[in-house]
């Protein structure tokens, strides 16, 4: 029962908010009691993963491998916190940040069918119903991209349907290759028979088509290019929603069906995605100390950032894999209140371009302050969350003596540090240019981004608790009998 | 009959990915729809092909043992045909709306503009 929550909720809640338009007040309490309920409902779903092992659901009562399963293990479960923290932190922000006109009409909606899809595809465990997920994710973001309409939205949210759909295709191409060959669509049963029933030829083209399609999703080398050219233009609190959520589906779907699929690491596969998640960080962060628009360094710091999330997977030993899960965790939060702190910059003086920005620190100190905690923690400074995961990702490639990767990781963390002082002395230390207004900011567009920094705080000072959580999903991950028994009950 | 839908699938996917890399928006649309429809084809070809067996049960039958054809896969392509109809709906609004923007089709020509 619990674990359909996740999807139902903000699905009732979108109906509901579509039957109530106009009524903005109540519309607002709807949508942000609707994010707290699925926060509520994850967290109890967590508790409940911790003391009893994996969920299952098979909805509808069809057993197995015939209905479609949904199950929660601990990776999910984490996963569908964030989901409700970020959900709730966009939706407050939303109350002051957004154009009150669409607010009234269905924005607040479209957000929770986002919510429910990204759920939905963090719970499904069946291959073809993630893909249908993913659909219900991506139309919801595709309207909520072009929300403004100004030109420069229109062309980039085509730019990311047209990119996106070109994945969705291939995944499709990929689920009927496998269906074909497996003959069943539930991945625990997917798991168990496709050791035998796989041939090596088919296998590696699957891995391949599944990285191509999960890879454009994360944005991963060389498929990243749609995000930068996107991620800038829609208001920052949507922005705030993609960066923190959407690209974070593709990096758990591949997580997901690769360890499930791809077992014994035979394939080209897992040192493949080694070498493309390095050359994401690389790429990435080299792009970032370029640009000049805040939101652009943001998005190119994004990407170069999922590169630490998917190198778990290509080391395949427990301590990386939860030293990304951790950099998910981590991420999700940390890059979401900086895409809330570019809101800021857009509501004091309608720009995020840094060179036009400046002086802020003489007139918000406060907020001067409070933005440090996400940049620095993104660039992982100690002791803050972003520091913890790369010191395990770390030590993991140092482990299986991969220096170059340690390197690589070491030296994009100096690249980040150096994009995000960059950041901060070029918005609030340097003297302000001549003749620049600056509007008040409400508290409404603070309260989230301090919300999201106390909670970077805490998941500095509860490392231990949530890493501990991270290394069981991992295990998980690695050794996928126990999802296999949970599902098939046998 | 594999073969020649091997065949089919093939130049939709071939034709799709061509129609993606031209520069026109409408091209795009069509290269997208192409390849939708090749993904489907290829469903119903690689779970393999069995003609004039449905897989109905009928009363008081003896179970035949031979093998039915397969629902799922046809379940699966009415399903992406759903999703593909809306989004290539959706993509076409989008289209004219960035059309009437920049009043231009060339995509090349609308990333100038932007800059």
């Amino acid at each position: 029962m619990l674990l359909v929550l996740p999807i139902v909720l903000p699905m009732a809640t979108a109906i509901v908010l579509q039957l109530i338009p106009h009524r903005v007040r109540l519309s607002r309490a709807l949508a942000f009691a609707g994010a707290l309920g699925i926060l509520t409902t994850a967290l109890a779903l967590l508790v409940r993963v911790d003391r009893n092992g994996i969920q299952v659901l098979q909805v509808g009562g069809w057993p197995a491998p015939f209905g479609i399963t949904l199950v929660a293990d601990v990776f999910s479960a984490l996963l569908l916190v964030m989901v409700g923290i970020i959900g709730a932190a966009v939706t407050a922000t939303s109350f002051s940040g957004v154009d009150p006109r669409r607010e009234a009409t269905g924005y607040h909606a479209l957000i929770h069918v986002l919510l429910m899809g990204v759920s939905g595809a963090f719970l499904t465990g069946d291959i073809f119903n993630l893909y249908v997920w993913f659909e219900v994710m991506l139309i919801a973001s595709f309207v909520l991209m072009a929300l403004h309409r100004t030109p420069a939205q229109l062309q980039a949210a085509f730019t990311y349907v047209a990119l996106n759909l070109l994945a969705s295709a291939v995944l499709l191409t990929a689920i009927g290759l496998l269906y074909g060959q497996a003959g069943t669509l539930n991945l625990a049963d997917l798991a168990r028979v496709w050791p035998e029933r796989r041939t090596a030829g088919l296998d590696s083209a699957l891995a391949m088509l599944f990285l191509t399609a999960f890879g454009i999703k994360a944005a991963l080398f060389p498929l990243f290019f749609w995000l930068p050219a996107s991620y800038h233009t829609p208001p920052a609190a949507i922005g705030a929603l993609f960066a923190g959520l959407l690209t974070k589906v593709g990096v758990y779907a591949l997580i997901r069906i690769s360890t499930l699929l791809f077992r014994d690491g035979g394939t080209i596969l897992y040192p493949l995605v080694v070498v493309l998640s390095a050359t994401t960080m690389v790429v990435g962060l080299v792009a970032a100390t370029g640009q000049r628009d805040f939101r652009r360094v943001l998005s190119f710091n994004l990407v170069g950032h999922i590169g630490f999330t998917t190198v778990g997977l290509g080391l395949f030993t427990p301590l990386a894999l939860a030293g990304s899960i951790l950099y998910v965790v981590h991420h999700m939060l940390v890059i979401t209140s900086l895409f809330l702190v570019s809101g800021l910059f857009l509501r004091m003086r309608r720009t995020t371009d840094l060179a036009a920005l400046g002086g802020l620190y003489r007139t918000q100190p406060a907020v001067a302050a409070l933005a440090m905690i996400p940049l620095f923690s993104l660039a992982g400074v100690p002791p803050l969350s972003g520091f913890i995961a790369k010191l395990a990702i770390v030590t993991a490639a140092i482990e299986v003596r991969s220096y170059g990767l340690a390197f690589i990781a070491l030296a994009v963390s100096l690249l980040t540090l150096l994009s995000m002082a960059r950041s901060w002395e070029e918005a609030f230390w340097k003297p302000a240019p001549q003749g620049t207004p600056a509007a008040p900011i409400g508290r409404g567009l603070l309260a989230p981004i301090l919300t999201l920094a106390i909670l970077t705080l805490a998941l500095t000072v509860g490392a231990e608790p949530v890493f501990d959580r991270c290394r069981r999903a991992a295990a998980q991950l690695l050794h996928p009998d126990e999802y296999i028994h949970a599902v098939l009950a046998r | 009959m594999e073969l020649l839908l091997a065949v089919v699938a093939g130049v939709l996917y071939a034709t799709g990915f061509y129609l993606l890399l031209r520069r026109r928006m409408a091209q795009l649309i069509i290269g997208l729809g192409l390849l939708a429809n090749g993904s489907n084809v290829l469903i119903f070809t690689a779970a393999g092909l069995t003609r004039s067996r449905p897989p109905i049960v009928v009363a008081h039958a003896p179970a035949a043992a031979a093998s039915f054809a397969d629902p799922v896969p046809q379940a699966l392509i009415l399903t992406s045909i759903v999703i593909g109809f809306g989004v290539t709906a959706f993509t076409l609004v989008l289209a004219r709306r960035v059309h009437a923007s920049s009043a231009t089709d060339d995509i090349d020509e609308i990333a100038a503009g932007r800059s």
